[in-house]
């Protein structure tokens, strides 16, 4: 048994020792049990219990709540301890409060009362125990409660430095609780500003926390302290460490205040004053110079501290961003620490060189320690972000090898992410397409066999690469037999990724002739090969490979037999999957009654994807019908306007041979286009239900024997919905441009929609569930009628396509057709949310200007989240939901760098115009922000929850969303992610 | 800013827990939970720093004990680092030799050693000799 520690109260100590020696959980509890009804009893009956009797008892009953025990009794004891005069029984009272009754609100005035009794106690140590409690506290009734008495102590004369240390930390604490509820006054602002020179160094340690915190409100009002920073810190850095006896560790003045003063710094644009710049340049490089003086201590205490400093100044160097000389010196610092043997410094070097890549002084400099043999993850994950962040067109190759390679080894933890920035830089910096194929396959193969399906979001990026590799070898014709060729080479490995074995798959499918004439690859070998996987894989996979072994009948009529064998075998033709056996059956059939000149047309090579064109062409096209030549003149906005002036040459030029194209392929390759129609709309189609094929694909034998029906490509390749897939991981595709100013209405309710020198459309939305009310207000501003004036709303891409699953449906209300000159129309529209969508709606325009027909297409922005109901609740309810909330496909996040300075206020105005709710409180940073919503649709509501988090420090922000439905929290992010 | 500190020993007993922010009961247990989880698997030759949550945690293990200081993400590594060594060398010349049964049995006492050098989740003191000469005043108090 110890030794009877926790001198002062043997009964606590006694107790404390009984509860150690319980063998069990239920002898503790007995023990427990015991002792409070022993303590009810005392503070019921016994009314001569004395001061030291009450604070055991408190104590007691204290340690009990700390093992995790509810205690509802002892509050009024507790508060009576805090007007004893005695220290300990205070002190005891204090613990309880702050402990146990932080939340309460019982006696909760009773409270206040003692506390303003201590604070205006003469005895400083009372006081101190009153401004700790309010500091532990920190609620808003305190805030009230002692706005003038707190800060009446931190700045008048007569304090002692112990008080002011904790009064400054209190009222730092009460103004993050509660800034409302605290009246600063203005004139205090001078009075702390200069406690940054207070002769006791613990007194300046406190102040600049609180000092940081009120510069981070109102940088303005607290400019003064920038001199007296700097100034304060030249003082530390420049003296020897024998000057600041108390404040010395480990033969480093001051680590701590001087870590602090540089990031208050931070919270500033390099000084103006050139005086106190080379002043702060100065203290800058002498933390720089005496990095590399030798060690005072072997001691890891005394290196730590150093280097404390040392990276706080990197950071600063970085933010302030100007002098390179200092960055260069940083730089080549922080090289030095890669080499260290200490794993920290190495991890704070390359968490610091993230910092640094994005400075273009140091650009260079940062390239040379490209390194990443690691043995702790944290330190190699930080040495991935470091190789992405300074990942650019002239080191990519390099870059993007190194990672594969040291993806094969890499730490199962990282890999998803590493999977994700690999081929966001493949796809980035591809220089040519041979080089990307080798990428990304190469990537498939090792990354598809090691991460987990489980794994949410690796589940959908890497879907989304191999779906993007098909893409890119159906759209190049250069690289499709290269592209056969590395996708059979890939296969030939022993153990194989499902994933490789579906974009061989296809490939082979398509292009395996390519291929047929080298001996390795004959046609036999490759269908061997692929069948040879064919058992190991999922029905999906094994659905892709037999359209593959279809188009083989086509491309090789020589192993038709085989092909059949395999289709009429036991395993397919009557398998218990119904779409591997309805394939089976069809496929067979197919081959059996068609001709080749029939196959070769069913089974004709896909054709090419459509190619994304670029947000800015589409605005232009958008814009042509009524500007004729003069593209670059009209009032588009001004991003846009910048960029047409830029590039005007040449995209006018481009976009006239894009329109050539265009009709060109449309007269030659009329049939083919339909084809490829029809067959979007087959794969969109399969893509909601996935589940149930069945009902919603025309069976192909029907067709056939139909015979006058045109032959679709319906069934092919179900899984290789591209566009659908991909959009979400690439940066936007065609449907939408996706300019900041163009996602108009995304936090408005009414704004100008389309602008051009003859007309001008208004839109104001209301919406209440699942319903919106749209006015439309079209402007004539020309001096003529506009007649024959007719809009339509139409729905783009997948809305429209199809047909029996409407997203949307609108009612419009008739107008009259003719505009006066600067008059406006207006129209009611009441557009009702049947199901969640993603493409925006097109509104088409026909009229007649001075007897020239004109048309006008242009999307109609409106979102999804428009169709968004707040909800507010409190915080147990959003993490509980947030919790639930935890499937494949129902969360998005999404980390994107800041557009705009980061603003608290603009922030929270852009959440709640979006629609959902800002809830504040819930988030313990209150930075952040967390909401909910719903979204309304016809036959479903679906929850919504977000978090969104700044970084101030490194211009970030992380998104995260969550639904309760699939692609409504990835549309979410994507709607959000470029508008901060 | 600092959002709690933890003392805690191998088997996962609490041995101090400083709340700096209001978090609710039984959040505060998963933290610890969750905290105990992270940092008792981790190598002694890995950082003493470890994300956590949307924080980061800066720890350091003293024999049984780890002394964990729930941080922001853009809070200076070592400062902290170096915050708890400081406060450790108070305890132990404080307590003379500190181990792990002087916080059991003197645990109100280890709440002042914590607002002597914390409050409101920023370093307060950071001479020990300044907090030690409080702390024996203290004592001497009746």
């Amino acid at each position: 048994m110890p030794n009877m520690r926790g001198d002062g109260m043997r009964g606590l100590a006694v107790f404390i020792s009984d509860i150690r020696n319980c063998k069990s959980r239920e002898a503790e509890l007995r023990r427990i049990n015991k002792e409070l009804t022993n303590i009810r009893q005392r503070f019921r009956t016994d009314k001569t219990l004395d001061g030291y009797q009450k604070k055991k008892y408190v104590c007691k009953l204290l340690f009990i709540f700390l093992l995790g025990h509810d205690i509802d009794f002892g509050y009024m004891e507790a508060v009576n301890l805090l007007s004893s005069n005695k220290y300990t029984e205070k002190q005891i009272g204090y613990l309880f409060i702050s402990v146990i009754m932080n939340n309460s609100t019982e006696m909760k005035q009773l409270i206040i009362q003692n506390i303003r009794n201590d604070l205006q106690s003469r005895n400083p140590i009372f006081i101190n125990l009153a401004l700790q409690c309010v500091a532990n506290i920190g609620e808003k009734e305190m805030a009230t409660a002692f706005t003038n008495d707190i800060p009446r102590l931190l700045i008048s004369g007569d304090t002692i430095d112990p008080v002011k240390q904790s009064a400054a930390l209190c009222l730092l604490r009460l103004h993050r609780t509660s800034s409302d509820a605290l009246q600063m006054n203005t004139e205090w602002t001078g009075r702390i500003i200069h406690l940054l020179n207070d002769q006791h160094l613990g007194v300046a340690t406190a102040a600049v926390s609180l000092i940081e915190a009120l510069v981070k409100r109102n940088p303005e009002e607290y400019k003064g302290c920038v001199n007296l920073a700097v100034s304060r810190l030249s003082r530390i850095v420049t003296s020897s460490y024998t000057d600041f006896q108390d404040y010395t560790y480990y033969f480093v003045p001051a680590p701590w205040l001087c870590v602090k003063l540089l990031r208050v710094l931070q919270n500033y644009p390099p000084p103006d004053d050139p005086s106190i710049r080379s002043r702060l340049n100065e203290c800058l490089d002498t933390i720089l110079n005496k990095a590399q003086e030798p060690l005072k201590s072997k001691k890891v205490q005394h290196s730590n501290a150093r280097n404390a400093v040392l990276f706080e100044a990197i950071n600063l160097i970085i933010h302030m961003d100007c002098e390179s000389t200092l960055l260069v010196r940083a730089c080549n610092q922080l090289g030095q620490f890669l080499q260290n043997r200490e794993t920290n410094l190495r991890y704070l070097a390359l968490e610091s060189m993230c910092l640094l890549a994005t400075s273009e002084f140091s650009h260079d400099a940062v390239k040379k320690h490209q390194e990443t043999s690691e043995r702790d993850v944290s330190v190699r994950q930080r040495a991935v972000d470091l190789l992405y962040a300074m990942c650019d067109r002239s080191n990519a190759q390099d870059i993007v090898q190194e990672m594969l390679t040291y993806l094969e080894t890499a730490d199962y933890t990282i890999r998803e992410e590493m999977v994700l920035k690999i081929a966001i830089l493949g796809e980035k910096y591809a220089i040519d397409y041979k080089w990307y194929l080798d990428i990304m396959l190469k990537l498939i193969r090792i990354a598809g066999d090691f991460v987990s399906e489980e794994v949410i979001y690796d589940r959908a990026e890497k879907g989304k690469v191999w779906y993007r590799v098909i893409q890119v070898v159906v759209n190049r014709s250069d690289v499709q037999s290269y592209g056969a060729k590395i996708a059979f080479e890939a296969l030939q490995a022993l153990a194989c990724h499902e994933n490789m074995v579906k974009v061989t798959g296809y490939i082979l499918g398509e292009y395996g002739n390519l291929i047929a004439l080298d001996p390795r690859s004959i046609p036999m070998i490759q269908f061997e090969l692929l069948h040879s996987k064919y058992h190991l894989c999922s029905p999906t996979t094994r659905c892709l490979l037999l359209s593959t072994y279809m188009k083989f009948v086509n491309l090789f009529p020589e192993i038709k037999q085989h092909i059949q064998e395999v289709l009429r075998h036991e395993s397919n033709f009557r398998s218990s999957d119904v779409e591997i056996q309805q394939r089976s059956i069809e496929y067979l059939k197919l081959s059996e009654v068609c001709t080749p000149t029939v196959l070769a047309t069913v089974l004709e090579v896909m054709p090419p994807y459509p190619e994304k064109v670029s947000p800015l062409l589409v605005r232009l096209k958008q814009k042509k019908p009524l500007m004729d030549g003069s593209l670059s003149g009209a009032g588009g906005d001004e991003s846009t306007a910048a960029v047409d002036g830029l590039n005007h040459e040449s995209t006018h030029t481009e976009t006239h041979k894009t329109n050539e194209q265009l009709t060109s392929s449309h007269a030659i390759n009329l049939n083919q286009h339909t084809v490829q129609q029809q067959q979007q709309n087959g794969l969109l189609v399969s893509l909601d239900n996935e589940s149930s094929t069945d009902e919603n694909n025309y069976s192909l034998a029907s067709i056939l024997s139909n015979s006058s029906a045109p032959i679709t490509s319906n069934n092919f390749y179900k899984q290789s919905s591209l566009d659908q897939q991909q959009s979400s991981f690439y940066p936007k595709p065609n449907s939408v441009p996706s300019t900041l100013g163009s996602k108009k209405l995304l936090f408005k309710t009414s704004d100008v929609i389309f602008e051009n020198d003859l007309l001008q459309i208004g839109a104001k939305l209301e919406t209440q569930k699942n319903i919106c009310r749209c006015e439309l207000y079209f402007g004539n501003k020309t001096d003529i009628n506009m007649t024959s004036f007719s809009p339509s709303l139409a729905l783009t891409g997948e809305l429209i396509q199809q047909a029996f699953i409407l997203e949307l449906r609108v009612d419009a209300e008739q107008i009259k057709s003719t505009i006066e000159p600067k008059t406006q129309t207006k129209q009611m529209l009441t557009i009702e949310c049947l199901k969640e969508f993603r493409d925006i709606p097109k509104m088409n325009l026909s009229f007649f200007y001075s007897n020239v027909p004109q048309k006008l297409e242009f999307s109609f922005p409106l979102y999804i989240n428009k169709f968004i109901e707040k909800v507010e609740m409190d915080s147990n309810n959003f993490f509980l939901r947030w919790k639930n909330l935890d499937k494949p496909g129902q969360e998005c996040q999404k980390i994107f760098s800041a557009k705009n300075p980061i603003d608290h206020e603009d922030c929270s105005q852009k959440l709640i115009g979006f629609g959902w709710s800002n809830l504040v409180g819930i988030d313990v940073n209150t930075e952040n922000f967390c909401g909910a919503g719903i979204l309304h649709t016809t036959g479903q509501q679906i929850g919504c929850l977000y978090r969104l988090e700044p970084n101030k420090q490194t211009k970030m922000y992380r998104l995260s969303v969550r639904a309760s439905k699939d692609t409504v929290a990835t549309r979410l992010t994507e709607l959000l992610e470029d508008q901060f | 800013m600092i959002r709690f500190i933890l003392i805690q020993n191998r088997a996962g007993k609490t041995r101090l827990a400083k709340w700096f922010v209001n978090f609710e009961d039984d959040e505060k247990q998963k933290l610890i939970e969750e905290v105990h989880a992270i940092v008792t698997v981790r190598d002694a030759k890995h950082t003493n720093f470890v994300e956590f949550r949307n924080f980061k945690i800066v720890y350091r293990r003293y024999a049984g004990l780890y002394f964990c200081i729930c941080v922001d993400i853009t809070d200076n590594n070592l400062a902290y680092l170096e915050a708890i060594h400081n406060f450790v060398e108070v305890l132990n010349e404080f307590f003379h030799n500190v181990c792990e049964l002087d916080l059991v049995f003197n645990f109100y006492k280890v709440y002042s050693v914590v607002d002597e050098m914390f409050l409101a989740g920023e370093i307060r003191e950071t001479s020990q000799i300044k907090v030690l000469k409080q702390l024996t005043t203290l004592t001497s108090l009746e």
